[in-house]
């Protein structure tokens, strides 16, 4: 539907009455600051507009904005947003979420949610532990991660969500973190405009219970080295000079080369449109966790038809075959007969 | 069953009786749930008041020829209103040993068994674990057995078709649903029609289907093996059109005509599983009444997603039965906290765990009425027969709309596949149970604007507005976190807490204002003993305290559609009564209800069998309990003194 008399908003439209109460210093505030700078820019209205939300510190998002939105339950808000997205499709639904929300209680659903291609933008923001709970350690944790639940560290190896997302069959993947609101900005904005299911993996900084998580690819003075800008149809570089680049590793892989080593030729072209995830999962793989050189971005953006308007077809297709359904003759539908 | 005789004009002996019951047995894979159900379709059209009971493995095909595979199918069918599928068969068809094993022992003396002799062969016998063929033991001498060889008769009736004899053997249930057709009169056209309708994608197979059904009633009309055919007048019914349904398809038309009632979209998520898949299977059908059904990937999904189209504005509706009750109960929580409307239906069928998928029992309404964490009171409709299942969907919902609360609706296994003829409603004279969005604000912020409230509650129905995404100036979050009185913010007050809690009982318990007053069915209104009732026993109940009155004994009966709450004056109706009698499939849940609620000595009568109540159990229990009272004046000097103690 064009809506042509949208109102203009700002950036405070879009905030609730509600104290924010998130940890001061947590990385949540700038992602929601984020989201409350690009929702005026996207031409839609708030009251289009619901935050669906699980359990978990990021999920108090819903409370903040001045939009629709439900409070749920652990690891159930891409349950949910599929129900309100497919029933209402005329509504923009946000789903935000944590690491412990999504990839462990919640797992199934947000697998079947990308696999589904419901419409939905998902908004994960992983600090590889449980804040709410007061520090257990997560399914994005590192191995050997001691916390309260694991005083002699963690053992289970922990999921690569932007490599589960793609194996979910996502259509959008992205990942992005809390410390580039310009960043932040832009990949949610590319999220948003995409039809179907969305996911943006959101580095952010736990303070309090998992603090620098993140700060040796995106402390200031890292950044350049450490963090991998994917831009569609551009060669893979990095680098404050882009002296470092992505290249092949003849073996269906990628790895780290030095641009003047290899010349920029063999420079793998970011392409996020390709329908083969391939080259995106292998981007994935190329930092084994948040310590060594990580691609941010876009992974992949590719049409597939969303689910909700799958259904809609197929509804709009009985109702012209067969008409609209009416409740009487449906209910001599079977074998009728009559006594006077 | 009584008999009269008379000699009709065509040849062979014509005898008139007043009803019969049929099963139908065979292996898993021998059709005999088509058989039947075509039966039934036959006898429906006929006009014979009818009442069936399907019972099958919980194995989609269990070693042929073993006991384990054997399906059944049973119906009762009468020139009287029937209310049960019969407490015995009269007549078991009994298409192999393993068939024959399974049932004979439902068999009274004097039954008549139809057996296809084809299959007693040494192999199949050895299947069923007989050591010696009871044909030939007289192990069955107390029973009218008609020896037919079903399965060659079959085959050499198919030559025609060109079929294997293997695949021509699988038509053996039409030449049994033949047989039957000619032994009780039943009309043959329609079913005729059907086996094409229904096979015509393999037109082999429709041929020899038709050919085995005709060689069937042809083998009964000229084999002169049997006495006598028989015929069942059609029953005296109410004017109108009727149809045959089973509770399961009647309950989703229910659904449809809520959504239809209620002005809104009808939404399913829901997650196969026996016995509740096939309303899941039914509304699938339907999308031309804009019905959106998801296959979630979970049950808790499939509520989650209820859950979620309901915050838009629709009938959010899941279906399951005890397994996926237990995964669903956390989001039957939040929807008490949400105060949204949402249905969950609950096929119950026999537990703990995985228990008896297939079999039926009653045994939910414990869970239903407490199994969620903190005080979460939700209503609960419970239906009483297939086709009430339709009215109990649209009375389930209406309270969901209008108090914006989680129902459980409750049927069972039995009710789900159990059929009978329904009497059609006129569908303009379905209540209205549509409810108004809210769509303006409906109080005033501090700084004085208009604002929306969306814990602010009708001071009649104590319901809170229901504003939908969309709605311009109502922008509101809700969650699971309790919520400040009125203006609905997040609020870890205690006093509030407090008066939340009691402002959502005070909700649930507000419903029983909305509903009309009982009445115990006590002709003369001189019964001492109330049978009480709720669910799928409605049938043998009300079949039971038939006969005792027949007997000229008085009984009353009072069955419950409300169980959460209760009808506002029933405490008030069951102290009227010495002894309250309630048949459950379970271990006592209305009985600990109402004992609790009421300070009524109600007693259980339990029966967790897997399979629904007799009429028989019935009567003598209800007949032991009038026994157990003597005179008047001896039961009422002792039911004083219980009362002292």
């Amino acid at each position: 539907m064009t809506d042509l008399a949208v109102p203009v908003t700002t950036r405070k439209d879009w905030a609730s009455d509600q104290e924010v109460r998130w940890c001061p210093g947590c990385g949540d505030y700038s992602i929601l600051s984020a989201v409350q700078l690009l929702l005026p820019e996207l031409g839609i209205r708030r009251e289009n507009t619901v935050f669906v939300s699980g359990i978990g510190c990021a999920a108090r998002f819903p409370y903040y904005m001045n939009t629709y939105g439900m409070h749920s339950i652990h690891g159930r808000a891409p349950a949910i947003a599929t129900g309100l997205a497919v029933s209402r499709p005329d509504l923009d639904v946000w789903v935000v979420t944590g690491d412990g929300d999504s990839l462990s209680i919640g797992g199934n659903h947000l697998v079947h949610a990308l696999r589904r291609n419901v419409n939905l933008t998902i908004l994960m923001f992983n600090n590889q532990i449980y804040g709410l709970t007061k520090g257990q350690y997560s399914p994005t944790s590192e191995v050997g991660k001691i916390t309260k639940s694991t005083p002699f560290g963690s053992l289970d190896a922990p999921f690569n969500p932007v490599s589960l997302a793609l194996g979910a069959e996502a259509t959008f993947v992205a990942r992005t973190h809390d410390l580039d609101r310009k960043h932040m900005v832009e990949t949610f904005r590319r999220a948003h405009d995409h039809r179907g299911a969305s996911f943006v993996e959101v580095y952010q900084n736990c303070n309090v219970f998992n603090d620098g998580a993140f700060e040796a690819i995106n402390g200031k003075e890292n950044r350049a080295d450490m963090l991998i800008p994917l831009e569609h149809g551009q060669p893979i570089r990095f680098g404050a000079d882009g002296e470092h680049g992505v290249a092949s590793d003849g073996h269906g892989g990628l790895r780290l080369v030095e641009v003047a080593d290899v010349g920029e030729d063999a420079l793998v072209i970011h392409d996020e449109r390709q329908v083969n995830p391939s080259l995106a999962f292998a981007l994935s793989r190329l930092a084994t966790g948040p310590h060594e050189p990580t691609p941010i971005g876009v992974f992949r953006a590719v049409e597939r038809p969303d689910y909700g308007s799958l259904v809609d077809q197929q509804l709009l297709e009985a109702q012209n075959r067969q008409g609209v359904g009416d409740l009487a003759s449906l209910l001599r539908s079977g074998a009728t007969w009559n006594y006077d | 069953m009584t008999t009269k005789s008379k000699l009709a004009n065509e040849p062979g002996k014509v005898e008139t009786i007043d009803q019969i019951v049929i099963r139908f047995a065979g292996d898993s894979g021998d059709g005999m749930q088509v058989t039947g159900d075509r039966f039934t379709d036959e006898s429906a059209l006929f006009g014979n008041d009818l009442s069936t009971f399907p019972n099958y493995p919980a194995e989609i095909r269990a070693p042929a020829g073993t006991l384990a595979g054997v399906s059944a199918f049973q119906i009762h069918i009468s020139d009287h209103e029937i209310l049960t599928p019969g407490d015995a068969p009269n007549v078991l068809v009994a298409m192999n040993p393993a068939a024959l094993k399974a049932n004979v022992n439902d068999l009274p003396t004097g039954g008549t068994l139809v057996i296809n002799v084809d299959s007693f062969d040494e192999r199949d016998l050895a299947k069923a674990g007989y050591e010696a063929n009871p044909l030939k033991d007289g192990s069955l001498s107390a029973f009218r057995i008609y020896e037919i060889p079903m399965t060659s008769l079959t085959i050499e009736a198919c030559k025609p078709t060109g079929a294997k004899p293997r695949d021509a053997e699988r038509s053996k249930n039409f030449f049994a649903l033949g047989l039957l057709s000619w032994l009780y009169h039943r009309p043959i056209d329609d079913t005729e029609s059907w086996i094409v309708r229904r096979y015509g994608k393999a037109p082999v197979v429709a041929e020899a289907n038709t050919l085995a059904f005709r060689a069937g009633y042809n083998f009964g009309e000229t084999a002169e093996i049997f006495e006598s055919s028989y015929e069942i007048a059609p029953a005296e019914h109410l004017p109108g059109t009727y149809t045959n349904v089973t509770g399961n398809v009647a309950l989703a038309w229910g659904l449809l005509a809520a959504a239809h009632l209620a002005k809104l979209p009808l939404f399913l998520g829901s997650y196969p599983i026996t016995p509740a898949s096939d309303i899941l299977h039914e509304l699938s059908k339907h999308k031309k009444f804009g019905v959106r059904t998801l296959q979630a990937e979970d049950e808790i999904a499939g509520i989650g997603a209820a859950l979620g189209a309901a915050f838009g504005g629709a009938l959010g509706v899941t279906t399951t039965s005890g397994p996926g009750i237990d995964l669903k109960s956390e989001t039957v929580g939040l929807a008490v906290s949400l105060e949204l409307p949402l249905l969950i239906v609950d096929i119950q069928r026999g537990g703990p765990s995985t228990g008896l998928p297939t079999k039926t029992e009653q045994s939910d309404l414990l869970h239903a009425m407490f199994g969620r964490h903190g005080e979460a009171p939700v209503p609960i409709v419970a239906a009483k027969t297939p086709s009430h299942c339709f009215d109990a969907a649209i009375e389930a919902a209406r309270i969901a709309l209008k108090y914006r609360t989680p129902v459980y609706l409750l049927s069972d296994g039995y009710l789900a596949n159990g059929s009978e003829p329904w009497r059609l409603p006129d569908v303009e004279s379905l209540p209205d149970i549509s409810v108004e969005f809210t769509t303006e604000p409906n109080a005033t912020g501090a700084d004085g604007e208009a604002t929306f409230w969306p814990f602010k509650r009708d001071p009649e129905t104590l319901a809170r507005p229901w504003a939908v995404p969309g709605t311009p100036g109502l922008e509101h979050r809700i969650g699971g976190l309790e919520k400040q009185d009125g203006i609905g913010t997040v609020s870890y007050e205690p006093a509030n807490h407090d008066v939340m809690i009691h402002a959502r009982a005070a909700k649930i318990a507000g419903i029983a204002k909305d509903m009309a007053p009982v009445e115990a069915d006590d002709p003369g209104g001189k019964a001492r003993v109330l049978l009480l009732g709720w669910g799928s026993t409605y049938a043998a109940i009300t079949a039971g305290v038939k006969r005792v009155r027949k007997a000229g004994k008085s009984v009353a009966q009072l069955h419950l559609v409300h169980l959460n709450p209760f009808p506002p004056n029933l405490g008030e109706v069951l102290r009227a009564y010495e002894v309250i009698l309630v048949p459950e499939g379970n271990l006592g849940h209305l009985t600990r209800l109402v004992r609790s609620d009421f300070l009524v000595d109600a007693k259980v009568m339990s029966k967790v069998e897997g399979t629904p109540f007799r009429v028989g159990e019935i009567q003598d229990a209800i007949l032991l309990e009038i026994e157990r009272l003597g005179s008047p004046q001896a039961a009422r000097g002792q039911s004083t003194k219980e009362a002292a103690l």
